[in-house]
């Protein structure tokens, strides 16, 4: 079955795969931690790993992390990586009908674009 | 120019001698200039974080911690009894003496806590360094931790939450209570409550870690007549009151 999907694939001109993708709004960009090719497939095992490491461990400031991946990657027109088929992360999720969690609870939006605390960063004593 | 490089310079070789100290001398006084975890290390249960309220400090009518707290974790004012509320303020008063308490009431951060054994999904945790979560991805919104908590300390998100912070997620259909501010605790700064207390001109929260001999809680619990809430359920809260 799988063999015969990829002939499939491959009999299909790249001109027509390409209008089918996604456009993306990839925001800032530049280098992820990982290849693209490798996140496509893996980043959502890299976040959930992480997610349990930092929540119940406390283990922080590890290069996998939902917040790097929105800081990097949030529309500079909205920005955040939702509202739209073009944003990155509601547009891939959108194409490969898988629903998104993630912003049930996580911002959405850059850390930059968070309100800063207001209260003095008084070292513990 | 060159002055500009100078000073990265300075600032690179200051920044490695410092990163080296620690490396040097794990867990030696070097340590205690600042208690920010290094990335990629775990709570350690050599720490436990804990909070001492002094009642005679703390003045009635002032909301200062709550609302800090309000502010730096992102939930909105109470209106209703079942909205969330991670602290809240109390007023006592002794009926035989007229005598009036004010304290600031919250999670207590229990050594032993009823949440965690009630909690059907191991969603409600006490991390090592004593502080005691939800974890939202594994809460269900049962809310036995509400009815097994004899502090009241935890409330439950009937509503969306529409403004989402990256330091403090918040969903509906969760439990949530006091975190000790653990984004802050985390990167070695004290708890927005303690820092508003003493901004509002109290010193009513110390917070720190109850295992050093030499923190200004344990100092000041060795020194002073304390009290647990509570403590017929032998609880062993991380929460110590003066006064009361």
């Amino acid at each position: 079955m799988r063999t015969l999907l990829v002939i499939l694939l491959l009999a299909v001109s790249p001109a027509w795969a390409d209008s089918l993708a996604p456009k993306l709004d990839i925001g800032r960009g530049g280098q992820c931690v990982e290849d693209p090719a490798f996140m496509r497939v893996n980043h959502m095992k890299l976040i959930i790993h992480q997610r349990d490491e930092t929540v119940r461990k406390g283990i922080r400031g590890s290069k996998y992390s939902l917040a790097n991946c929105v800081d990097c990657h949030a529309s500079k027109v909205n920005h955040s990586v939702l509202g739209s088929n073009q944003n990155f992360c509601q547009g891939c999720h959108a194409y490969a009908a898988v629903k998104i969690d993630c912003f049930e609870c996580h911002s959405s939006k850059p850390r930059e674009f968070m309100r800063p605390s207001e209260f003095a960063a008084e070292e513990i004593k | 120019m060159s002055d500009v490089n100078q000073d990265r310079r300075q600032f690179l070789a200051r920044g490695s001698a410092v990163a080296a100290g620690i490396a040097i001398a794990p867990g030696m006084l070097l340590f205690d200039f600042a208690r920010a975890r290094p990335a990629g290390e775990p709570a350690s249960s050599a720490v436990r974080w804990g909070m001492l309220i002094d009642t005679t400090q703390c003045e009635s009518g002032c909301d200062d911690c709550v609302t800090a707290c309000r502010k730096e974790n992102g939930w909105p004012e109470p209106k209703a009894s079942t909205d969330v509320q991670w602290i809240r303020k109390v007023e006592l008063k002794q009926i035989s003496s007229g005598k009036q308490t004010s304290l600031p009431m919250m999670c207590q951060h229990c050594a032993n806590p009823p949440c965690v054994d009630v909690c059907p999904t191991a969603a409600s945790f006490k991390r090592a360094d004593g502080i005691v979560l939800v974890d939202k991805h594994r809460c269900i919104g049962c809310r036995y931790c509400m009815m097994a908590c004899p502090f009241k300390a935890r409330s439950f998100v009937h509503e969306p939450v529409l403004d989402h912070d990256s330091d403090m997620p918040r969903g509906q259909g969760t439990v949530e209570s006091c975190t000790l501010c653990v984004h802050r605790v985390d990167k070695g700064i004290r708890p927005a409550c303690v820092e508003a207390c003493e901004k509002g001109g109290h010193r009513a929260i110390v917070f720190g870690d109850l295992n050093d001999p030499n923190s200004e809680i344990s100092l000041r619990i060795r020194s002073v007549t304390t009290t647990q809430l509570r403590a017929d359920l032998g609880l062993n809260t991380g929460f110590s009151f003066v006064g009361l």
